[in-house]
Formats: C-alpha cells, sequence, structure tokens
C-alpha cells in the first residue's frame, strides 16, 4: 500500500496558483527528493503534505487515509526545519520530549526513546545543553532527533543542509543516508541542490514552476532526461545545448546540423521524428563529461572550438570553449591535458549520447530510437 | 527634523545657533587650554551634574534630614533635631492591617489603598495588555493603525485623562444615560467609595495599558514564527504552544512590565487626584497625595512627616526592585551549571 | 475553547476567515471604542452649548436652537414648533415673550401675529457648535496665559534638556576620563529615584533659589533627564571617532566639534528626546502643583484641575479648555505614531 498519494494537487493564494496539479506517490520506505530552482514550490508541497499548508484543491492521502481536512498536529508526520526551529528555552532532551510530552506518553517511555535516538545521533553528551550552546552540525542533528523520537510514518526534511557549510553539509548528508538505510522510514527531502538529489535519493522529483516535470531514479533522470529542463537541472556540469537545424528525418533517426562551418558539424542523431520537422530549429545537448578529443569516430559529431578558459584540478579538466557561431560548449575531460586558453581544438561526441529537444523548455525530449550504452565506470 | 521646518524658522535657527556657538566658543577654548582635551569632557557633563546635584542628589540627603527633625517651618535651620519621632508616629499602630488603630490613621489608609490598588491595577492591567499584544501579534488588517490606538491615551496628561473620566462618571454623565436607556438607574459614581476606587483602577488602566501592550508586542514578535510550526508537527494543542513556548519565551519581557507597572502603580498621584480628590472621604487616598497633603495642602505643614513617609515609600520601591530583579536573573538564565561536558 | 485558545496562540495566517479572526476584529473594534470614545465624547461635548450640556440624557451632537431670520426683523429669531388651537403643529419664530405668553409670527407671513402659550410651544433644533465655549475661555478666564506658561516651560525646558543632556551624553561617549564611569553610574541611578522622596527637599531648595512661583522653578528641576542623557549616549556612540578625530587635526576646538559635529549627527535621536521632552513637560502636574502658588503663573494641567474643583463647575468651558489642553499631544501623535509605537517597542526588546 502507497505511504503517501497526491491526486491532482492544486495550491492557490488569492489569485496566484503555486502548485499546478500535482500527481504523486510515495511507497513506504522510499527515499524521495524534491528538487527545483528557487520558488519552484517544492517546500509549498512539503508543506502541504506536512499540515502546514491548506491543499486549495485535489486530494492527499496517507497510508491511503484522506488527510486534507486533518491538522498538522494529527498526521503522525515529523519534520526537520531549515532553520532547525529548536526551542531555546529549552535543553536538548526536552526539546526531543516535548512532542511525545504532548500526546501524552508516559515518562518512562519518553525517557527510553530520547535516550535511544540520542545515542544513535551521538547526542547522549549534549542532552543536558541548550540550542544556544551547540554548533550548527550538533543542532542540526538535535532537530533530526526530535523528528526520530516521535517515530512518524513519514519524514519530513525541508532543505536541512542548506546552512551548514560545505564540509559538514556532505558529512551530514551521509549521515541522513545511514539513517535512511537503519530507520528504513519514508523520508521525504526538499533541496535545491541536485548533487544531494542525486546522492540521496530512491526517486528524485523535479519541480519546476509548480509543476512535476519529470519523476524518476537518479540514474533515469540523468539518462534519459524527458525535457529540456530537467536535462539542464540534472548533471554537473550542466548540459551544453546547442543550436541546430533539422537536415532530414529517417528511420535511422533525425539528421541534424550545427550552425558551424565544420564538414563533421553535421550528424544524425538516433531519435524519432516526423517528417514535418525538416527545416525546423532543434536544440542538441550533450554533456560535458560525453565529450572527448579523441579523434572523431564514425557516427560521431566533430566540432572546431576555442578554448576561452582553462581549469585543471588534477584528477579533472574543465575545458571552457566558444563555437564560431558563439555558442558556449564545456567540456569535462578526466585528467589533465597539455591545451592553453586561446587555442583552437577539435571535439568529439558520439550521437547516441547526444539528445534532440524542441526550442522551448517543457516541450518533450524527442523519443530515443536506441538507449545509449550505460558509461559503467571501469 | 529641523530640515523639514520652513525656510524663515530655519534661517533664524541657524542664526540663533551660530551666535550661541561664537559666544560660548571663547571661554569653552580657554578652558581646554587649562585642562586638555580628555579633562574637557568634565566641562560638558558639568551642567547636567549640576542640575543633578541641585535638585536630586542634594535633595535626597536633606530628605533624610527633614525626616529627622520636626516643627513646622521649612527653613531646615530653624527645625529640632527629633531623631526617630516621625517614624515612631507613622509606625504607631495597634494592628497593622486596621488603619483605624494607627496614630497616623491617614498613612495607613493610603497604604491599604495603595497596596489594593497596585495589586488590582497592575494584575488586570497586565493580563488586558498581554491579551491585546496576543490579538495584536495575528495577522490582520491595520494592526498598524490598531497599535496607535490603544497606546493614545499614553500620551494625554493625567489631567485630561481624569477630566475625560470624570465627565462621562457625572450623575448625568454619558454613562449615566446609556444605562438610563437600558432602564437602570446609575448613581453618582464618585460619590461611592466602592465604585471610586474600581473606576481609579478603571482609569489607570485606560490611560497606560497602550505602552505595556507594545513592550509585550515587541516580545511576540521576537519568537520566531517556525517556532510554532515545529510545535505544532510536535502534535502541540494550541493551549500548549502558548503555554510552552510563548509564555517562556515572553517571560523577560513580562517580568520588565510587572516591575515597572508596579513601581508606577505604588506612585500613582495625578490622574486619581483629579478625579477623585482622595475621596469620598479617604476611599481612594494614595500615598503619594498623604506625601503631598501632609507637606503643602494641610493648614499645618508636617514636613518631616512627609519626609518620613517619601522615605518609607523609597524604601519599599528599593525593595521591590530588588525582589524583581532578582526573580527575573533567575528566570532568565534558568538553573545554572546544567552545563554538561 | 479550543478555537479561542487557538486564536490567542497566534497561529500562521489562514487563507480564510474562522471565527478567531472575527473575534479578534471584534475585541479591536471594542478597543478602539473605548480608546477613542471617550475623547470623542469630550470633544463633542465641549462644542455644547451650557443649556444643552444640562439636558438629560443627552444628545450625541451638539444641538442648539434653531434661528430664522424674517425680513423686516432685525438678527435672528427663535424658531419653535407650536401646537395652534385649531390642532395643527406650526413652526413659528418669536418675537416676544412676556410671561407665560408668547408673540410669535409666521416667518413666512411675518404680518400674522399669534399669542401662544409657552406650553404649547416646543424648541426647533438645530446642529449647533457653541463655540463661544472656545473663544470666551481666553476673556472671562485668562487661558491665553494658562496657554503662554505652559508653552514656554515646555519649550525652554526642551531646548535646555537637549542642550545639557547632549553636552552630558557628548561627555560620556566621546571621551575616556577619570571617573568617567561613576558620573555615567551615577546618572542612570537617578532612574531608580521615585521623584516623591525629594518633593519636600526640591520645594525648599527652589524656595532658597527665590525660584518659587517663577515658571523657572518648573523648569529647571526637571532638565537633567537621566532618561535624555542615556538615549543620546547611545546613539553618540555609534558616531565614528575618526570623525572627531579629523576635526580635532584640523584644529576645531571641541565646543566646535560638539556643536558643528556631534550635534547634528545626532539630530534622530535629538528629535526622539525632543518629543519625550515636550509631552514629559506638556504632562508635568505635580511638581508644577507644589511649585506654582498664584494662580496667574498655573499652567494648563494646573488650570484644568482648579476649575474642576470649584462647587459649580461650568463644564462648557472646562471641556473646551480640556480639548485645548490635549491638542498639541494628539497632533504629535497623529503624525509620529508610527515611529513613537516603533520606537518604544524596540526598546522593550532589551
Amino acid at each position: 500500500m502507497a505511504s503517501l498519494e497526491l491526486k491532482r494537487v492544486v495550491k492557490r493564494y488569492a489569485t496566484t496558483t503555486v502548485i499546478h496539479g500535482v500527481d504523486l506517490t510515495v511507497r513506504d520506505g522510499e527515499f524521495v527528493v524534491f528538487v527545483g530552482p528557487s520558488g519552484c514550490g517544492k517546500s509549498t508541497l512539503l508543506r502541504m503534505i506536512s499540515g502546514l499548508e491548506s491543499v486549495t484543491e485535489g486530494d492527499l492521502w496517507l497510508d491511503g487515509r484522506r488527510v486534507n481536512d486533518v491538522s498538522a498536529a494529527q498526521r503522525g508526520l515529523a519534520m526537520v526545519f531549515q532553520s532547525y526551529a529548536l526551542y531555546p528555552h529549552m535543553t536538548v532532551y526536552q526539546n526531543m520530549a516535548f512532542g511525545l510530552e504532548n500526546i501524552r506518553t508516559p515518562r518512562s517511555q519518553i525517557d527510553t526513546k530520547v535516550n535511544d535516538a540520542a545515542r544513535l545521533l551521538r547526542l547522549e553528551a549534549l542532552l543536558g545543553r541548550r540550542p544556544t550552546q551547540l554548533s550548527g552540525g550538533q543542532r542540526q542533528r538535535v532537530a533530526i532527533g526530535r523528528a526520530i523520537v516521535r517515530e512518524p510514518t513519514i519524514f519530513l526534511f525541508d532543505e536541512p543542509l542548506s546552512n551548514l557549510d560545505a564540509e559538514l553539509r556532505v558529512q551530514m548528508r551521509t549521515e541522513i543516508t545511514a539513517l535512511h538505510q537503519r530507520l528504513k522510514t519514508t523520508m521525504i527531502y526538499v533541496t535545491h541542490d541536485q548533487v544531494e538529489a542525486m546522492t540521496m535519493a530512491d526517486k528524485i522529483v523535479v519541480l519546476n514552476a509548480g509543476r512535476v516535470e519529470q519523476i524518476g531514479a537518479p540514474l533515469d533522470l540523468y539518462n534519459a532526461p524527458r525535457n529540456k529542463f530537467v536535462a539542464g537541472f540534472i548533471g554537473s556540469p550542466r548540459m551544453n545545448f546547442l543550436s541546430v537545424r533539422v537536415t532530414g528525418v529517417g528511420p535511422d533517426g533525425v539528421g541534424v546540423m550545427t550552425d558551424a562551418n565544420s564538414p563533421r558539424a553535421a550528424a544524425t542523431i538516433p531519435v524519432r521524428g516526423e517528417s514535418g520537422l525538416v527545416g525546423q530549429a532543434a536544440v542538441l545537448g550533450i554533456r560535458p563529461e560525453h565529450i572527448h578529443l579523441r579523434r572523431a569516430e564514425p557516427d560521431e559529431l566533430a566540432l572546431t572550438v576555442m578554448i576561452e578558459l582553462l581549469e585543471q584540478l588534477g584528477s579533472t579538466s574543465f575545458l571552457y570553449c566558444v563555437l564560431p557561431s558563439g555558442e558556449k560548449l564545456t567540456v569535462q575531460l578526466a585528467g589533465q591535458i597539455d591545451k592553453e586558453a586561446g587555442e583552437q581544438i577539435e571535439v568529439c561526441f558520439a550521437t547516441i549520447d547526444a539528445h534532440l529537444f524542441a526550442k522551448t523548455e517543457s516541450e518533450p525530449a524527442f523519443e530515443r530510437l536506441k538507449t545509449p550504452a550505460v558509461h559503467v565506470a571501469a | 527634523m529641523l530640515a523639514s521646518s520652513r525656510l524663515p524658522l530655519r534661517a533664524l535657527a541657524v542664526a540663533i545657533a551660530t551666535v550661541a556657538l561664537n559666544a560660548v566658543e571663547l571661554p569653552m577654548r580657554a578652558l581646554q587650554r587649562l585642562l586638555g582635551v580628555p579633562r574637557i569632557g568634565w566641562v560638558f557633563v558639568t551642567p547636567n551634574l549640576v542640575v543633578l546635584g541641585l535638585f536630586t542628589f542634594l535633595p535626597i540627603v536633606i530628605d533624610f534630614y527633614y525626616a529627622f527633625t520636626g516643627g513646622v517651618q521649612l527653613d531646615l535651620r530653624a527645625r529640632p533635631f527629633t531623631g526617630w519621632e516621625n517614624l515612631q508616629t507613622l509606625f504607631e499602630c495597634g494592628s497593622y492591617l486596621d488603619p483605624s488603630t494607627c496614630r497616623k490613621d491617614l498613612f495607613w489608609r493610603a497604604v491599604h489603598n495603595t497596596a489594593w490598588f497596585a495589586l488590582l491595577q497592575v494584575g488586570l492591567m497586565v493580563v488586558l495588555s498581554l491579551v491585546t499584544a496576543l490579538v495584536l501579534n495575528r495577522k490582520i488588517l491595520g494592526r498598524g493603525f490598531f497599535r496607535g490606538v490603544f497606546f493614545y491615551p499614553v500620551l494625554l496628561s493625567p489631567v485630561v485623562v481624569a477630566l475625560i473620566w470624570k465627565w462621562i462618571l457625572q450623575r448625568e454623565g454619558l454613562l449615566n444615560a446609556m444605562l438610563h436607556s437600558a432602564g437602570i438607574a446609575g448613581p453618582v459614581w464618585l460619590n461611592e467609595p466602592g465604585w471610586a476606587f474600581s473606576w481609579s483602577v478603571f482609569v489607570s488602566i485606560w490611560a497606560h495599558m497602550g505602552f505595556y501592550t507594545l513592550i509585550l508586542l515587541a516580545g511576540l514578535q521576537a519568537i520566531p514564527a517556525d517556532l510554532y510550526e515545529a510545535a505544532e508537527m510536535d502534535s502541540a494543542s494550541p493551549w500548549r504552544r502558548f503555554y510552552r513556548i510563548t509564555l517562556p519565551l515572553l517571560m523577560p519581557n513580562l517580568l520588565v512590565v510587572l516591575v515597572l507597572a508596579v513601581i508606577r502603580a505604588v506612585q500613582m498621584f495625578d490622574e486619581i487626584f483629579v478625579l477623585t480628590g482622595g475621596g469620598p472621604g479617604s476611599a481612594t487616598l494614595f500615598i503619594v497625595q498623604f506625601i503631598y497633603q501632609t507637606a503643602f495642602a494641610e493648614s499645618i505643614r508636617l514636613y518631616g512627616l512627609a519626609a518620613a513617609a517619601s522615605l518609607v515609600l523609597a524604601t519599599t520601591l528599593l525593595a521591590l526592585t530588588v525582589v524583581q530583579l532578582r526573580i527575573s536573573r533567575q528566570g532568565l538564565s534558568g538553573k545554572a551549571g546544567r552545563d554538561d561536558g | 475553547m479550543v478555537d479561542l485558545v487557538r486564536m490567542l496562540a497566534g497561529t500562521r495566517g489562514h487563507r480564510r476567515l474562522d471565527w478567531t479572526d472575527w473575534l479578534s476584529y471584534a475585541y479591536l473594534l471594542l478597543g478602539l471604542v473605548l480608546m477613542f470614545g471617550p475623547v470623542l465624547w469630550l470633544v463633542l461635548s465641549s462644542f455644547k452649548s451650557a443649556a444643552a450640556l444640562n439636558e438629560f440624557p443627552p444628545r450625541l451632537l451638539p444641538y442648539g436652537q434653531a434661528s430664522v431670520t424674517v425680513p423686516g426683523h432685525p438678527g435672528p429669531l427663535p424658531l419653535f414648533r407650536v401646537k395652534l388651537p385649531d390642532g395643527s403643529t406650526r413652526q413659528l419664530a418669536e418675537l416676544r415673550r412676556i410671561g407665560i405668553q408668547a408673540t410669535m409670527i409666521d416667518p413666512e407671513r411675518p404680518e400674522e401675529e399669534f399669542k401662544v402659550n409657552i406650553r404649547d410651544r416646543e424648541r426647533v433644533r438645530a446642529f449647533h457648535l457653541a463655540l463661544e465655549n472656545y473663544t470666551e475661555i481666553f476673556g472671562k478666564f485668562a487661558f491665553g496665559r494658562f496657554l503662554w506658561n505652559s508653552v514656554f516651560i515646555t519649550v525652554v525646558a526642551t531646548l535646555i534638556t537637549l542642550l545639557f543632556n547632549a553636552m552630558a551624553a557628548f561627555a560620556l561617549s566621546k571621551y575616556r576620563f577619570e571617573g568617567q564611569k561613576w558620573v555615567f553610574l551615577l546618572i542612570i541611578s537617578t532612574l531608580m529615584i521615585p521623584p516623591t522622596i525629594i518633593l519636600v527637599p526640591n520645594f525648599l531648595v527652589v524656595s532658597k533659589l527665590s525660584l518659587l512661583n517663577s515658571l523657572w522653578g518648573v523648569i529647571w528641576p526637571a532638565v537633567a533627564t537621566p532618561t535624555g542623557v542615556f538615549l543620546l549616549r547611545q546613539y553618540m556612540l555609534t558616531i565614528p571617532d575618526e570623525l572627531i578625530d579629523a576635526a580635532r587635526m584640523d584644529h576645531a576646538s571641541e565646543w566646535r566639534i560638539f556643536w558643528r559635529i556631534v550635534l547634528p549627527l545626532s539630530a534622530p535621536a535629538l528629535a526622539v528626546l525632543a518629543i519625550f521632552s515636550v509631552i514629559w513637560r506638556w504632562n508635568d502636574f505635580l511638581w508644577p502643583l507644589v511649585v506654582l502658588s498664584r494662580t496667574e503663573n498655573f499652567t494648563l494641567q494646573l488650570a484644568l484641575n482648579s476649575f474642576q474643583g470649584e462647587l459649580t463647575t461650568q463644564w462648557n468651558y472646562l471641556l473646551a479648555m480640556t480639548v485645548l489642553t490635549l491638542f498639541p499631544v494628539t497632533i504629535v501623535f497623529a503624525f509620529l505614531q508610527r515611529y513613537i509605537t516603533a520606537g518604544i517597542a524596540s526598546a522593550g526588546v532589551k
């Protein structure tokens, strides 16, 4: 039985619609991440699930029960806030015990649960302290502990790591994932950071301007983005987008030509297309990591570009190049290279790694004819 | 503020300023040469200190002198030394709880009245201020306007406040007119001891609650909204949210309000004096009025007794302040020593 | 009950207005009526003539005798509603009254005269502002004098307060001299001193300085406000010391620095103190009561108090005087309400 179900959920504030009909199913034990740019509605969606915001239209089902009209206090969920929202006048122990006191749990049980959670999160030594006496990471763990103690059916996280520095963020990310593996409770996690989404999620929900763009496993989103928005959002560094013109449509795929003046700048992308597309403009997508400097193979597209900027990190190199047409291209290579800014180079990539999109962001990508080989790490 | 005034006024102000500047400059430069830069600070602070010294510190010392001397002369040299006599007279009582057994029964009546007044007025006013602050803290239209509404009476002079209500409480005033239309015959409110006292409490609450409402409102607004959301997620009922979150976090402000309100209530004079004059009889006679009367309004001016009474008042206020500060320090820091390593 | 508590517990804004919102509005509306109502009633009453004030139950708006100008007769004639012997009622103007008989005429047909018993007639009322309440107080009761006294005390005391407090605040914020800390503590400690304890001795001091019964006897004791020094010092601490050092390098004397640099830069804080001082001095009562014994030196507050103490209080004049007394403070309130409430609110947080 599904743990959480959203059916055509809409959120309206007076005249503005913030969430335009979201459908979502979350299974018991899943780690689902809501991701998207600022203002896309991911926090609003989370708050609607928690009960802190009302649902304007549509249905919200928790474990088979319609909970639109059930108050936040009674949904049996727990939330970790971005600002932690720890009670400053209570000790860590009291912060964690508060929720259980409210539902009139016997004191001995409260004691056991709080101590168990404290042990799990290595907070035993801090139980007598006040939040103002804790570091950022410690406060984060107390906030999580407060949620754990309630044994909720779903954990809700509202951008919990955005107030931490980079190093702490990586550490807490692994801790939360470990927690999920240990407790096996459903978790819904909101973030704007796609790296967090990719590393932590069982399932990612990509949101944009109140609409769901795509739902899927992290690698599915990476390999088969449904539209230009998802393609550009998932993956770091961002996918390159080049303007191309459709030269022909056939059983092998769609022929395109870039605006570059180069013989090998045309190729056939193995996607399905209609004949009416010939002559139309389209967008070709290729991830920086799929571009290489080796000699071009027959089914590859080659481009001559000039390196504007070169960043060498030792294990990876980033080439920020520009095409004769003025469009930018980012290339990611493993290892170090012996090139300089200002040099002209030839770059290539396999057509099977390319994506083809229509010019508008939300129009679906052209459907693949062949599945690309998965780039398995050696 | 000066910038917004009209042009001729501004020119006049500039002219005065320049004249004043130049006039004082010469002697100041001389003093500066004499004393050097850091010590010139003394010159700047002197006018204030002189006024304070003359009209605050010196009088405190003199007050003790008055309290320990007798006679009816204002002039200190004409007053015979009587030691503790004034204070003894004040405290000569059969039972402190019954003013009529006291030699200076008026003083003790004033003490009782003041004590009851402080209790009732502060108690009711703090509750009302809290409720009002809670209401004003909600997201409602025009809360800035309503904040001002409650604060307006605070700005009115006590005399005006008293007259406004005295006019309403007249035998044929607004209140009785409204009761009359409901078929009830209202009494002459300020002529009845019980009612005069109650109305004194009401009027002083009316005139002062806006100030405390603002202090409490500031305290409420300092509580982050997501604490309430977290409490909601913690299954806290609205009552628990108020009792376990709002109240504890508001406690510092509440204590400040309490201290200020009690200190003011114990020294209440102006509006009550104009409203009831201490009457009927001595039903609304409070301690400051007693002091004023004893020193300035009676045919025989007992400066010594008045001074003694003011010493008693000052001591009480000092004790109250110390007690309140001690309580507030405990309330704020919680139990020290819970800092486990 | 739960919802009542929810209303007080301050929840997030629901999009729909539930009944707790209505209750809040009702409470605030009640507050509005109770806070402004009495003042409004005062103002309305102050425009009623003495006769109108004697009515019970009182009418809401000021009403007076309606009158009508009839051609051929000098001056307006009072208008009455008259019951005529034939049973009809007409509005007639009264020419003259002798005993219980009134001679009345129809305003439209002035030649026709009626002899009417005064029992058969009733005044016609019209909205009428008894402005004489306001104008006569200046003549009959020397209100102008009291106004002057109050204005003089308020303005002079405020100016001196600003100067003395600013000088002291400057010394305590921008200098380091021996004993400075003690001076500051001394000044702040006076906040703890209740005014009653220095009432009697101050009377002696003022009398020895020959300031008894003088406006200056009210002004001088009031100018060294510790709150003012504290407020200004707090503000002056935020003025960068470099500005003052730069001025010293430019050979400016300390007085010039104070007058030309620090004072103008402290304008916002000075404005706040000025407003406080104006309100405090305007509303002062106990100390002026003690110091000023001759009526011609009374401030507005003292004058109001002495008039209402009389056996036969002429309320129409007293009300007008009261309205005029609260007028300046009301103006201050109207313009600066937002700043006053914000300022006190933020200070309260400390």
